[in-house]
């Protein structure tokens, strides 16, 4: 019985999942002949390093969760990587009790302007958020005179990027957390329906009483949210707020949320292939930086890999009428 | 039909309906204007060749990049490729424009064709892989700049130092440095020996790439894509060639952009994050110049002229007391209050479902 029920199923959005799945597999066997054959070990294999992976790819991991609640919706978030730095430069500014409050704050705000534009102002999200990443970081640069600021992250901020319980790092289970909560909006509640809707067809989906508006609000700011929370993270885990630090988090994101078979139109997805997404991106990167590949080999296979991977399953209808 | 057209003065209903169909491009050439006159107003050193030398020399680079970005977003689409491609074929350029005169030409006409060859490909992928431009140019981008960085692993190059003097200075510079018409010297050309090379460049190969193709049935095939790809199947236009088409353009002009960049700074740099400013402005300059990021509205000559708004706006900085640490914040406000004009559109709707497309 579960077999009838799993076999249609996997036709569709479940597909992505598999292969991807699939795929990490590949790269760890391949990462581990490669080390068997140069080291005569296997550390890819040890639960210590793929912790350490895990670890790094969480703050990749809670800004892909927020990022497909946008793209789910047709949208995109651009804003990111200065939500994440302006999250971080007031927290440890602020300091004190008040540091992470004030982080998630900053991503509040930042959600709410970027869904007022698209929503009701209706400038395509593209280039909205990119206006306001851009005002982002004239703020922050104007804040901090363009130098890191000097605060260092507060110890709670510490303990949840860098910290371990029973050897599994604290960061894991904020990411699991987060994903949790997210998994549980896109599946048991009613605004979890109304972003599929809407990413299917706003027009459709407003006639038939959902606040389409409302919707897409909601969804920029658990965007924000979740980038300023990863750039909290981020800065407890270096221990201060840095320039440019979120820069590097935009394009992963987006490329783990699409891997992972969210449709970049929206209306389609699961949740579970972001998370595979994710640790497909971060384990990619960690064997290409054991096989000591230079940076231009990196980017190359980095591209390849998201075009063979989409040519697979990603492919859209042919236009016929 | 033409007694319509009959009854009222022909040129001057056309240029009418011209301006009431492309509001946001005429809307675009008057800000240009008001904002580079006041801009020369307020210089003082404004009106004066070198200040429009040395304006059009940093304009030139981004206005083809966004040329580029309008080829792909007239057809609906989205090139995240257009930077990096740009800095691929900045980085070839480095290494083969310079020698003798005609390793010199070959070492152009290998970097321009670098770039088409590579929004080929792009074409390619997207037409007969069906993936979507965002993502799949998203991961072509990733390609090019590690193609540049096997070229160039570190910043470098050295570019004929004569054709940098040369295309970035005065036709009479330029006339001189090859000892062209008695050195720049002949009575006919003094009228335009002003004009900035740059610009001269700019102009020459919009008018002889875009304007002759858009008159082409693939050119208009676009356009007809942009509106409703459905549509322009149904009708039995070549929709698969035409993106094509646009997509190699599009890499054409990313690689005269690089080219450009080489030639004037004389280097190559494989910069991932200029890659990106680039990619995130030719966006900007789409807008600006009244082209509709849905598809189908908007010229490449709109992008060219929002380019030059966006660096217009830069220029302001170096003669009014700004802050420098206000700058930033200063430029994104601008950014974002400028592509905030569409909002504009959203007062207009009389019926809300309108708003939905």
């Amino acid at each position: 019985m579960a077999n009838d029920l799993t076999l249609p199923r996997l036709k569709s959005d479940d597909l992505p999942i598999v292969i991807s799945a699939g795929f990490v597999l590949v790269i760890l066997a391949l990462g581990s002949i490669y080390t068997v054959a140069t080291l005569g070990t296997m550390p890819l294999l040890s639960p210590n390093y793929l912790l350490t992976q895990l670890q790094t790819g969480a703050f990749l991991g809670i800004v892909a969760a927020g990022m497909m609640m946008v793209i789910l919706l047709g949208h995109i978030d651009l804003s990111v990587p200065w939500t994440m730095t302006a999250a971080a430069m007031m927290a440890t500014t602020v300091g004190g009790p008040a540091a992470i409050p004030t982080g998630l704050a900053i991503g509040l705000l930042v959600g709410l302007f970027n869904g007022f534009g698209v929503a009701y102002l209706r400038i395509p999200s593209m280039i909205f958020t990119l206006g306001v990443d851009s005002v982002m970081r004239g703020l922050m640069i104007a804040h901090t005179g363009g130098f890191a600021p000097q605060d260092s992250a507060t110890p709670l901020m510490r303990y949840l990027a860098a910290d371990k319980i029973l050897g599994i790092p604290v960061a894991i289970f904020v990411w699991a957390a987060v994903s949790i909560v997210i998994a549980a909006i896109l599946s048991r509640t009613a605004f979890g329906k109304a972003i599929y809707a809407t990413g299917n067809r706003e027009a459709a989906s407003y006639l038939s009483g959902i606040r389409t508006r409302w919707v897409i609000v909601g969804a920029f700011v658990i965007s924000g949210l979740c980038a300023a929370l990863a750039g909290v993270l981020l800065a407890g885990y270096s221990a201060k707020a840095y320039q440019g630090m979120g820069n590097a988090y935009l394009l992963p994101a987006i490329a783990a949320v699409v891997i992972g078979g969210t449709h970049i139109l929206g209306g389609r997805g699961r949740f579970i292939g972001t998370v595979v997404g994710v640790i497909l991106i971060v384990l990619l990167n960690s064997v290409l930086s054991i096989m000591q590949m230079p940076e231009a080999g990196r980017q190359i296979i980095y591209g390849l890999v998201i075009i063979i991977m989409l040519l697979v399953y990603g492919r859209t209808a042919k236009v016929t009428s | 039909m033409s007694a319509i057209t009959a009854s009222t003065p022909p040129r001057a209903s056309a240029l009418a309906m011209s301006i009431r169909q492309n509001r946001g491009f005429y809307g675009a050439i008057l800000l240009l204007a008001a904002l580079y006159l006041v801009y020369n107003f307020i210089h003082p050193r404004g009106f004066s060749t070198n200040v429009f030398i040395a304006n059009t020399n940093e304009s030139v680079a981004l206005a083809f990049v966004a040329m580029a970005q309008a080829m792909t977003v007239i057809v609906g689409g989205l090139d995240l490729s257009v930077g990096a491609v740009m800095t691929l074929t900045s980085c070839i350029a480095s290494e083969l424009v310079r020698g003798e005169p005609w390793q010199i030409i070959l070492g152009c006409v290998v970097s321009v064709a670098a770039g088409a060859g590579f929004g080929l490909v792009n074409g390619l992928v997207i037409v007969y892989g069906r993936l979507q431009p965002i993502i799949a140019t998203l991961a072509t981008g990733a390609v090019a700049i590690g193609l540049a960085l096997l070229i160039r692993p570190q910043p470098g190059g050295e570019v004929d130092l004569d054709l940098n003097w040369a295309v970035t200075n005065s036709i009479k510079d330029l006339a001189e440095t090859y000892h062209l018409f008695e050195d720049g010297e002949a009575a006919w050309l003094q009228p335009i020996a002003w004009v900035p090379v740059p610009l001269l460049i700019l102009v020459t190969i919009t008018a002889a790439v875009w304007m002759p193709f858009r008159r082409t049935v693939t050119g208009r095939t676009l356009y007809a894509i942009g509106s409703s790809e459905g549509a322009a199947y149904m009708s039995g236009l070549p929709i698969n060639r035409a993106k094509l088409w646009a997509f190699t353009l599009a890499g054409f002009f990313a690689g005269c952009a690089g080219l450009y960049l080489a030639i004037q700074t004389g280097s190559g740099n494989a910069d991932i994050p200029q890659a990106g400013a680039y990619t995130l402005n030719s966006i900007a300059a789409v807008v600006l110049g009244g082209i509709s990021l849905l598809g189908g509205v908007g010229t490449v000559i709109g992008a060219l002229i929002g380019a030059l708004i966006l660096r217009a706006i830069s220029f302001y900085f170096r003669i009014l007391s700004i802050d420098p640490l206000l700058q930033p914040l200063v430029e994104g406000v601008v950014l974002l209050a400028a592509v905030s004009l569409g909002a504009i559109r959203t007062l207009r709707v009389k019926n809300r479902l309108e708003l939905f497309r």
